[in-house]
């Protein structure tokens, strides 16, 4: 019986937007970053298919066609790229090192640390990418055999850190520069970050929100090079 | 109709990555193909942004929700990190503190070398710019 009623695309459909305005009302009560509604949404809706034994399966029927949206999505960050360009083309030598220097950094450091964990192949591959944007990130764990679900908890994750630290590491690294900040914050923590750029100022919520995209693109072609690169040296 | 054939635009070109990808064997993504297209159309003004905007903001502002289903899957994967998790939780924290740090000092240097410290005109014409197209920020709610 139960069966039935759960074995149709609406009902995924219906739990997942549920769900998630219940995680927003939450999130907007408790108005801390560790309180991401996307965060309790899952939380709540696992619970939820725990408690009444519905499978993944039956809940995904209807989640696939939210699933389905995120390469639209993707696509539509070229718009806020085009809008913000004359501010990347103003910058465009700071930002372009900046982001380089980062996205060679952070993927470098996440390998070796991967390595002196004894991560295997597979997890590895799924943390490289972690700094960008989720639609971006899954696609590149993807390509590199990763596991796309597991990117995916980890660059919310990342996003969840980079916003609670991010005024913090500026100070003791004396960044005053809003341009500098939001870079900063945007091609380490993504939009979540960005949400805590457009907190510190206009311009570093402009730079941070630029800087997704930007990086999103870089890691494209640096992730799987530095993984090449850190198996050639420890593999 | 006004918003299917937004919406059209942008799954045609989510469409035409996905092909070029697969199409060439490429290792970039199919959606981030579209995505330099999409650009490169406003670009050359070969598509204008009144002809996406109110789809592209819609999907770009709910970015989060469509996430969901995908993360519910670590109930079916949750055996992948089962031992390691705290791991990969040490590893984000450590990279992304130092990452911040490292990114901001760069720009900071770079752009004080050789960008120079933008004049109080030219800060405030930047300001304003920028209010004017606050929604340009992608916002993840």
């Amino acid at each position: 019986m139960l069966s039935q009623l759960t074995n149709n695309p609406l009902f995924g459909l219906i739990l997942s937007i549920g769900m998630f305005l219940v995680a927003k009302l939450i999130a907007k009560k408790l108005k801390h970053p560790v309180f991401n509604p996307l965060i309790v949404a899952m939380i709540l809706v696992i619970i939820f298919l725990k408690v009444t034994h519905i499978s993944y399966e039956h809940y995904y029927q209807g989640g696939q066609i939210l699933n389905m949206l995120i390469a639209p999505a993707t696509v539509a960050l070229a718009i806020p790229l085009y809008k913000s360009f004359h501010l990347l083309q103003h910058h465009a030598r700071s930002i372009m090192v900046g982001i380089m220097v980062g996205t060679f950094f952070s993927t470098f450091l996440t390998g070796i640390l991967a390595i002196v964990f004894r991560l295997d192949h597979s997890l590895t591959a799924s943390l490289m990418p972690k700094s960008v944007t989720t639609a971006i990130a899954i696609d590149i764990a993807d390509k590199m055999k990763g596991v796309p679900t597991v990117t995916l908890i980890v660059v919310i994750v990342t996003g969840i850190i980079g916003a609670i630290i991010s005024p913090t590491i500026l100070k003791i690294c004396r960044i005053e520069e809003p341009v500098a900040k939001g870079i900063a914050i945007g091609s380490s923590a993504h939009a979540i970050g960005t949400t805590k750029a457009m907190e510190l100022g206009e311009v570093e919520g402009a730079m941070s929100g630029l800087a997704i995209g930007v990086t999103g693109l870089v890691t494209v072609f640096v992730a799987p090079l530095m993984m090449r690169f850190i198996m050639h040296l420890f593999g | 109709m006004k918003l299917f054939r937004e919406f059209l635009w942008i799954i045609s070109f989510t469409y035409l990555g996905e092909l070029i990808s697969h199409g060439f064997h490429l290792p970039i993504p199919g959606s981030v193909i579209g995505m330099v297209l999409l650009f490169l159309a406003l670009y050359f003004n070969l598509l204008k942004v009144k002809h996406v905007d109110t789809v592209g903001q819609f999907l770009l502002d709910n970015l989060s929700i469509f996430f969901l289903p995908a993360g519910v899957g670590i109930m079916v994967y949750f055996p992948v990190i089962k031992d390691t998790w705290w791991l990969l939780l040490l590893i984000t924290l450590i990279v992304t503190a130092f990452t911040i740090g490292l990114v901001g000092f760069t720009v900071q240097q770079v752009k004080r070398r050789f960008e120079g410290d933008l004049s109080e005109h030219v800060m405030k014409k930047e300001t304003k710019m920028i209010r004017e197209e606050k929604t340009r920020v992608v916002s993840v709610d």
